[in-house]
């Protein structure tokens, strides 16, 4: 094959010396300039699908959530469609824990005193991520002291499963050689909007600044 | 004669503060411990976290491995850490390590007693007594003056967060 490709060569520039440049001129470089323009083509169709794949894809991505059917901090059921037209602040946690969970709700009071009206429309919602230990009657009583707008929610293992499961959010029970146990779970604070798509993420001790503005570019 | 004027200086500031907890630090054999708080507990917790700095100025490393308190049914030795964005505590079944020459802070956010089954929530001015037990340098009682409920050092218990505001 490359004695064949030489041979062509060696010919083209026997012509050209003959004094016929331009259709040889032309021959010559056809091929290269065919397959410029059709690479071309291709890593502009590339470009294109991806372009128009990815937004849907996100969005895909972000919409979350999904049934359960769980107890608020009054005794109350509650459901998915408790999340469903206005924009909600989601926090996964537990009361037994001495650190994180106390620091968040009460950052999360905090945020809706600074927004005070600019907040109306925004709920708040502390699920347990160990709902054995967690009753209503804890949950309220928890809850109740960092603001009245955030609502506790608890009830069946299984369903608070599949809350955590819909949220894409981590929680393990870990248990300690005494019996007891801890629990692992995400410390962020999901930011869902009216539609239910996570639409950001405040992340364990965020700057209070950067949350606040999170939090009203969640309310545009 | 400096040791004089550091106390002096200690004393006034503590005067000159009221209502600032101003634990004393003490000293057992070669661990000094410093700046003992906890942090008042949400009604509805059963949990809350004790902090303090444990300098080990001997030559050998020492281990703080357990406590207790009337306070709690139990009191356990906690490391927390943050694990990308998920939390994640374990008891230290070892205790924890305090090596030679070093100060290890117990802080929100990383090490703490955990006292855990508290009847009565610890509230904000209130002291809670506990006894630590160190491997080496045996046992010594400690107050832990309560601060806010989101406290993050000895002596701001009137932080902005007061959880009935």
């Amino acid at each position: 094959m490359p004695t064949q490709l030489n041979e062509r060569r060696s010919t083209s520039r026997i012509s050209l010396h003959s004094g016929k440049e331009k259709p040889m001129f032309t021959k010559e470089w056809s091929i290269p300039a065919i397959l410029t323009v059709f690479l071309l083509g291709v890593c502009g169709l590339i470009a294109y699908f991806t372009w128009s794949l990815i937004p849907p894809a996100t969005a895909a991505e972000s919409h979350m959530g999904g049934p359960f059917n769980l107890i608020d901090d009054r005794g109350q059921p509650i459901t998915e469609q408790a999340l469903k037209g206005h924009p909600s602040l989601i926090y996964f946690g537990y009361t037994h824990c001495p650190d994180v969970c106390p620091t968040t709700l009460f950052e999360m009071a905090g945020w809706f005193k600074t927004l005070g009206p600019e907040a109306d429309r925004l709920k708040a919602y502390f699920f347990s991520v160990d709902p054995e230990r967690d009753t209503p009657d804890v949950m309220h009583k928890y809850t109740g002291n960092f603001t009245d707008r955030i609502t506790g929610v608890t009830g069946d293992t299984a369903e608070m499963q599949k809350a955590i499961k819909a949220w894409r959010v981590y929680a393990k029970k870990v248990p300690s050689p005494g019996g007891d146990y801890t629990m692992d779970h995400t410390a962020s604070v999901l930011l869902v909007d009216a539609d239910g798509n996570l639409r950001s993420l405040i992340a364990y001790g965020e700057d209070e600044g950067v949350a606040l503005q999170k939090i009203r570019n969640l309310l545009k | 004669m400096n040791r004089f004027i550091s106390s002096f200086i200690a004393v006034s500031l503590c005067l000159a503060a009221p209502g600032l907890a101003c634990a004393a630090d003490v000293t057992l054999g070669n661990l000094k411990i410093a700046d003992p708080y906890a942090r008042a507990m949400v009604p509805g917790a059963e949990v809350g976290g004790g902090y303090l700095t444990i300098t080990n100025s001997g030559k050998t490393e020492d281990r703080l491995v357990s406590a207790t308190s009337s306070r709690a049914v139990k009191v356990e030795i906690h490391e927390m850490k943050m694990d990308k964005d998920v939390m994640v505590m374990r008891k230290l079944e070892n205790g924890l390590p305090l090596p030679a020459g070093k100060s290890v802070q117990l802080k929100p956010g990383s090490y703490h007693v955990m006292f855990m089954d508290v009847v009565d929530p610890f509230k904000q001015g209130e002291t809670i007594k506990a006894r630590l037990t160190f491997e080496k340098a045996g046992s010594i009682d400690v107050d832990f003056p309560v601060g806010s409920a989101i406290a993050k050092k000895a002596g701001n218990g009137g932080d902005h967060a007061n959880a009935a505001e």
